[in-house]
């Protein structure tokens, strides 16, 4: 009897999956360059959930009533959540959690470079989960068509819960917005330090971005960083334009020939200051990773020794000790 | 891209396998949806022991009553088939009669 494995290489199979736009599974063959792509890729990814925590969690203690203060702690646990689906993905691809934390705290492994910058006011709130969690949602809807499984499957879960995260940020924005002038104002001040950081995050040009090409070709990536940019400003500016904000671009406009907005240019040193390390808040971030991970080691280390006594006592009495 | 990081000049691949740490076990989640369904996997986790994967699994998969039953299983305890062996493992093409579209059943007698 001949079986398909017989008849093709491994690579031949990899591709056919991938040009049938089905799904890559953790016990496939697969290229090293494809599993280093998505090691990198999903470990950044899910290093971002977890450092995501730290500007919002600023605002826990002093969020302006007690719903509101529910509302941050629920989206900051589902950021937490974010960063657990993210790395057992990674796992699946070979390396262990402890690696992975390990990464992002030497520096090896990055996260994304919005979340150095600091969360100055209550409205910032607003801006990040309107602003922020909208950017995060145009890529994240791309990637629920990844080419790998267990990536795919953990941004659908997380696309589910981003909807959330937008909607209550948003939500903060038209509260402030129909509030005090000052309010408003802290709203516009939000959003002037915001924006040029969210639109960032779609990362260089296409004709920069030297690795895209690859990864459309593994169909990692479905759609450009120019491109994602594109959809998160069409969509944003209607947004804006109701809140009655101001968006701190010169340069934004309709233009019908296209069917887009256009834009201004992104202050690229400043980007790759930020992703350099030299940005207002990345030390401060890595820190208190770090920090955490260390003061929680008392509890780990319980945990451990409290399941090995249960296992010993249980293996005692099936002995019948 | 909105949650990864350009590549910068130099960067080099981070070296795996080598870390000896002790990182707590893996387990699997099923989740049972609803009344009537099956239990279905949902994902993974690291646990110390199989009380704290099961809060865990709360925590992490049905924060948002995503089900009314979980089923936590260490992930070692999982034997999965081997993929290569899936065209052997799998072939139906050469038994078509298991399929009920083979019969053919005149249009006189109705839905069957
Ligand atoms: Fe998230
Ligand atoms: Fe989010």
């Amino acid at each position: 009897m001949t079986t398909t494995s017989e008849r093709t290489s491994p690579a031949e199979r990899f591709q056919a999956i991938i040009d049938a736009d089905e799904k890559i599974e953790p016990s496939d063959w697969m290229p090293e360059g494809y599993r280093k792509t998505l090691i990198r890729q999903i470990a950044q990814h899910a290093h971002s959930e977890v450092i995501g925590m730290q500007p919002e969690g600023n605002w826990i203690t002093r969020a302006p009533t007690l719903e509101r203060k529910a509302i941050l702690i629920a989206k900051v646990q589902d950021e937490a959540g974010h960063g657990l689906y993210l790395y057992s993905a990674a796992e699946t691809l070979g390396v262990t959690r402890d690696e992975l934390v390990e990464l992002l705290h030497t520096g090896a492994q990055k996260y994304s470079s919005i979340f150095n910058y600091p969360t100055l006011t209550w409205a910032d709130i607003g801006a990040i989960g309107w602003l922020v969690d909208g950017a995060a949602i145009t890529n994240q809807v791309m990637l629920t068509r990844t080419s790998y499984g267990p990536y795919a499957r953990a941004m659908v879960r997380i696309c589910k819960e981003e909807s959330f995260h937008q909607r209550q940020g948003y939500e903060i924005m038209l509260r402030l917005c129909n509030g005090t002038p000052e309010q408003k104002a802290m709203a516009q001040d939000a959003v002037n330090r915001w924006w040029w950081p969210a639109l960032m995050m779609f990362g260089p040009h296409d004709s920069e971005s030297t690795h895209t090409n690859q990864s459309m070709e593994w169909k990692i990536k479905r759609i450009s960083n120019d491109d994602l940019r594109q959809q998160f400003v069409d969509m944003t500016v209607p947004q804006a334009e109701y809140l009655g904000l101001t968006l701190p671009d010169p340069e934004l406009r309709w233009n019908p020939e296209r069917g887009h907005y256009d834009f201004g240019e992104i202050d690229w040193d400043e980007f790759w200051q930020v992703v350099k390390g030299h940005g207002p808040m990345n030390r401060d971030r890595l820190e208190h990773k770090i920090k955490a991970w260390e003061d929680g080691e008392w509890v780990r280390d319980a945990a451990a020794a409290y399941a090995e006594k249960q296992q010993a006592r249980r293996a005692a009495s099936r002995t019948g000790g | 891209m909105a949650y990864s990081v350009p590549h910068l000049d130099g960067e080099q691949d981070p070296q795996f396998g080598r870390s000896d740490a002790r990182g707590w076990p893996m387990w699997e989640v099923f989740v049972r949806q609803r009344r009537g369904m099956s239990h279905v996997h949902a994902g993974s986790l690291h646990a110390p022991d199989a009380e704290t994967a099961l809060q865990h699994a709360r925590d992490v998969y049905t924060r948002r009553v995503e089900g009314v039953s979980v089923w936590v299983v260490p992930s070692s305890a999982i034997v999965a088939s081997d993929p290569d062996e899936a065209d052997a493992f799998f072939e139906a093409i050469e038994k078509p009669y298991r399929a009920a579209t083979y019969y053919e059943i005149p249009d006189e007698v109705g839905q069957m």
